[in-house]
C-alpha cells in the first residue's frame, strides 16, 4: 500500500489534471507522522535523483525541521550529495520565519558554516502570496525548456495554519496542485492541533490521505503505570489507514502495519495473528460473549421491522398489530413485522418475540375514557 | 574526601534524562508538565543544580517568571548551590520578568508584543555571545523557562505569540549546542483552543515530564510520580524511539529521592 502511494508520487500527474497530493495526519497518540513523511519525501527524491519520476525535482518547504536535518537525512538514505544539491531546493521556514534574525544584531561569535547553495532562507511566514512565489521561484530551476514538472513537499502545515488561515493555506494548496509545473504535493500535519475541519478541508483537497492510528487504544480508566506501558507500545508501531481517491471518483480504503527501527518506517500488511491476539483478549467468563455460526444465521435471517430488506420490493410499514402470518400471506414473505409470540412462523424466518403493553388491557366498556376531562 | 569535588550522584531521573557528568544532555527541548497537586518546581531546581555542578561546562540562562531569584538563591543554598557565586561567575544568566508587563512597554498592541518577545529573544543572544567569547565557543548553553503559563500571561493571553518566542528558541538548540527547558502547567487550561498550546509543546519537546499524585492519594513517604517520555532514547538523528520511565519521587529537605514504586523501604 505504502508502496502505491510512493507510485503515484513517481508518477505525478497527468496533463490536464490536477497533480496528486498526499496528506499525512498523525496526533500526539501516535506521532510517527514525521518518520512517515520521511520515508515518502527520501523515496520520492531517490526516484527523481534516478530520473524514474515525472518530477525532475523537489522543492521542500522547511517549517518544522532545520534544512540541515533534511541534507543529513537524504545523505543517510543514500541518495547521492551531488544529487541532492542538483534536485533538491529547501525553503527556510524554519531558521527565521517572522524575521526577527534580520532585526536583531547577529551571534558575532557564530561559526560561520558554509550557506548551502540549495537552501533558501524565508523569513515572511505570515503572507502565503510571498510563500507562493517563493516556491514557484526555486521550481523553476528544474522546469527549463521543456515544460518539466517539480514536485512540493510541506513538512508541517500545522505550522503555516499558525501563521495564517485555513482558508488561505486551502487555497495555497489549491493554487499548487493547479499549477502545470507540480507534479505531485505531500505534507504532513498534525490533526490534534486543530478543528476536525481543518483535516476535513484538507482531506478534500488530496487524492490520498494516509491516517497514522495507535497500534492499541488507550483508555480514559488508564492508570499513570498502564499509560506508560501503552505509550512504550505506540511508540514505534501504528496502523496507517490510507484513503485513496481514484480518478474514476471511486475511493479504495487501504490499511497497513508500520513500524520504526534503526534503517526507518518499514511497512507490514495487516496479519491474521493480529484478530486472533484480539480474541485472545476476550475475558475468560462462564457464559459465551460470542455468537456461535447457527446464531449467527439466525441472526441474518430475522426480518426488521419498519425497514425495506435491500432487495427492491415495496417498503411497507407495520401497523403493530398484524402478526408475521398475515402479512406473509398478504405479501411477500420479506415483509417486515413482528409477530405474536404463539402464532406458527413459516419455516426458515427468522422471528421477533414483541408483545404490545396495550394489548394485555381490555377497555373498560363501563369507563368513559373522556370522564377525567373538565371542559 | 571533600564533598564539594565529589561528582554529583547520579539517580533514577538523570538516568532517564540522560544527564552526562559534565551536565550535557542528549535533548534539545524538554518539557516539565505539573499540576497543583504535584508541583514540578523541583525538577528545575535539581536541573539547574546539575547544570551549576562543578563539572558542568555550560551556562544556563534562566528566565524567571514565577519567583524572584532570591527564592531560586535560598533552595539551591539548601540543595548545596549557591547562585549568587554563579551568578558572579557568569555561568548563571537570570534574567527577572516577575514585572510581567516587560512585553507591554511598548504598548499593547500584537506588533508591541511580538517585538516585546523579540527584545527577549535578543538578551538571551547576547549573553550567548558573551559566554561563548568568554569560554572560546566550548560548552553548551541551557535555557530554562519558569514558567510558560506566566509568559502567555504576559503577552496578555496570546498562545501564539508565546510559541513563536519558543520557536525561535527552538532554533537555538539546533544552530547552537543549546537545550531548552521549560515549565508549564497542565491543569489550568480550559477550552479545546488552550489545550492545543500543550499539544504545540509536546509536539516540540524531545522529552516529556509529567508530575502527578499517586492514583491512591495522598501519601507520606511518596508525593508523587514522574512519567518520564524521552522520544529521542538513543539520540540518533532522526530515529524516534521512545522510552518511557515511570518512578516515584520524595521531597526531603535539601534533596529529592527517586526510587520505583513498591522499593521504598
Amino acid at each position: 500500500m505504502a508502496e502505491s502511494i510512493s507510485r503515484s508520487l513517481r508518477d505525478g500527474c497527468m496533463e490536464g489534471e490536477h497533480a496528486p497530493a498526499l496528506t499525512i495526519e498523525d496526533s500526539l497518540a501516535s506521532s510517527l507522522g514525521s518518520s512517515v513523511f520521511d520515508h515518502f519525501l527520501a523515496n520520492l527524491v531517490s526516484q527523481i535523483a534516478a530520473g524514474k519520476s515525472q518530477a525532475r525535482g523537489l522543492v521542500l518547504v522547511a517549517f518544522n525541521r532545520s534544512p540541515a536535518f533534511y541534507l543529513e537525512l537524504l545523505r543517510r538514505k543514500g541518495v547521492d550529495a551531488q544529487h541532492v544539491d542538483k534536485r533538491v531546493r529547501i525553503l527556510d521556514c524554519y531558521s527565521d520565519p517572522l524575521g526577527w534574525k534580520k532585526r536583531v544584531p547577529p551571534l558575532k561569535t557564530a561559526q560561520n558554516l558554509p550557506v548551502k547553495a540549495n537552501v533558501a532562507c524565508f523569513s515572511d511566514a505570515r503572507d502565503t502570496n510571498k510563500l507562493m512565489a517563493s516556491i514557484l521561484d526555486l521550481g523553476k530551476e528544474f522546469v527549463g525548456q521543456d515544460k518539466s514538472r517539480f514536485a512540493v513537499a510541506i513538512d508541517l502545515v500545522s505550522s503555516l495554519l499558525r501563521y495564517t488561515s485555513l482558508p488561505i493555506v486551502a487555497g495555497l494548496v489549491n493554487k499548487l496542485r493547479s499549477n502545470d509545473q507540480t507534479s505531485c504535493i505531500v505534507w504532513l500535519i498534525h490533526s490534534d492541533l486543530h478543528e476536525q475541519r481543518v483535516s476535513a478541508a484538507l482531506a478534500y483537497v488530496s487524492t490520498m490521505v494516509a491516517s497514522i492510528q495507535p497500534i492499541a487504544q488507550c483508555t480514559d480508566e488508564q492508570t499513570s503505570q498502564q499509560n506508560s506501558v501503552w505509550l512504550g507500545k505506540n511508540s514505534d508501531k501504528a496502523k496507517l489507514h490510507v484513503r485513496l481517491k481514484r480518478r474514476n471518483g471511486r475511493v479504495k480504503l487501504l490499511a497497513e502495519e508500520l513500524h520504526l527501527d534503526q534503517v526507518g518506517v518499514k511497512f507490514t500488511a495487516v496479519g491474521d495473528q493480529n484478530s486472533n491476539a484480539a480474541k485472545s483478549l476476550l475475558p475468560k467468563v462462564q457464559f459465551n460473549l460470542q455468537l456461535s455460526e447457527q446464531e449467527r444465521v439466525e441472526r441474518a435471517k430475522v426480518v426488521l421491522p419498519y425497514e425495506h430488506q435491500g432487495n427492491g420490493e415495496e417498503i411497507q410499514i407495520y401497523d403493530g398489530r398484524r402478526s408475521l402470518s398475515d402479512s406473509i400471506s398478504i405479501s411477500q414473505p420479506s415483509v417486515a413485522s413482528p409477530v405474536i409470540s404463539d402464532t406458527q412462523v413459516a419455516p426458515g424466518i427468522g422471528e421477533i418475540h414483541y408483545v404490545r403493553d396495550s394489548d394485555d388491557e381490555q377497555p373498560d366498556s363501563d369507563e368513559d375514557p373522556d370522564d377525567d376531562l373538565d371542559i | 574526601m571533600n564533598p564539594s569535588f565529589s561528582s554529583p550522584t547520579t539517580n533514577l531521573l538523570d538516568e532517564a534524562l540522560g544527564i552526562g557528568r559534565t551536565g550535557s544532555v542528549p535533548w534539545r527541548i524538554a518539557l516539565v508538565q505539573d499540576c497543583v497537586e504535584a508541583s514540578g518546581a523541583f525538577l528545575l531546581h535539581h536541573l539547574l543544580k546539575r547544570s551549576l555542578s562543578a563539572e558542568a561546562a555550560g551556562a544556563v540562562v534562566f528566565l524567571g517568571l514565577a519567583q524572584p531569584f532570591s527564592h531560586y538563591d535560598r533552595v539551591l543554598r539548601k540543595m548545596g548551590c549557591n547562585l549568587s557565586l554563579q551568578r558572579n561567575k557568569n555561568k548563571l544568566h537570570f534574567i527577572d520578568l516577575l514585572d510581567l508587563e516587560f512585553l507591554v512597554a511598548g504598548g499593547t498592541d500584537q506588533n508591541a508584543i511580538e517585538d516585546g518577545f523579540m527584545n527577549l529573544y535578543n538578551r538571551i543572544l547576547r549573553f550567548i555571545e558573551a559566554n561563548n567569547l568568554m569560554h572560546n565557543n566550548g560548552g553548551w548553553i541551557r535555557i530554562i523557562i519558569d514558567d510558560i503559563s506566566l509568559l502567555e500571561i504576559a503577552a496578555q493571553g496570546s498562545s501564539s505569540h508565546t510559541f513563536d518566542f519558543l520557536q525561535y528558541c527552538a532554533t537555538l538548540t539546533s544552530e547552537l549546542d543549546c537545550s531548552l527547558l521549560i515549565l508549564n502547567h497542565g491543569d489550568i487550561y480550559s477550552s479545546e483552543e488552550d489545550q492545543r498550546l500543550l499539544s504545540h509543546l509536546d509536539y516540540l519537546s524531545d522529552v516529556v515530564i509529567k508530575a502527578e499524585t499517586l492514583s491512591t492519594g495522598i501519601a507520606v513517604d511518596v508525593h508523587g510520580q514522574l512519567t518520564i517520555i524521552n522520544k529521542r532514547a538513543l539520540g540518533e538523528l532522526g530515529w524516534s524511539s521512545s522510552k518511557v520511565y515511570n518512578f516515584q519521587f520524595k521531597l526531603k529537605e535539601n534533596a529529592v529521592e527517586f526510587f520505583y514504586p513498591g522499593t521504598k523501604f
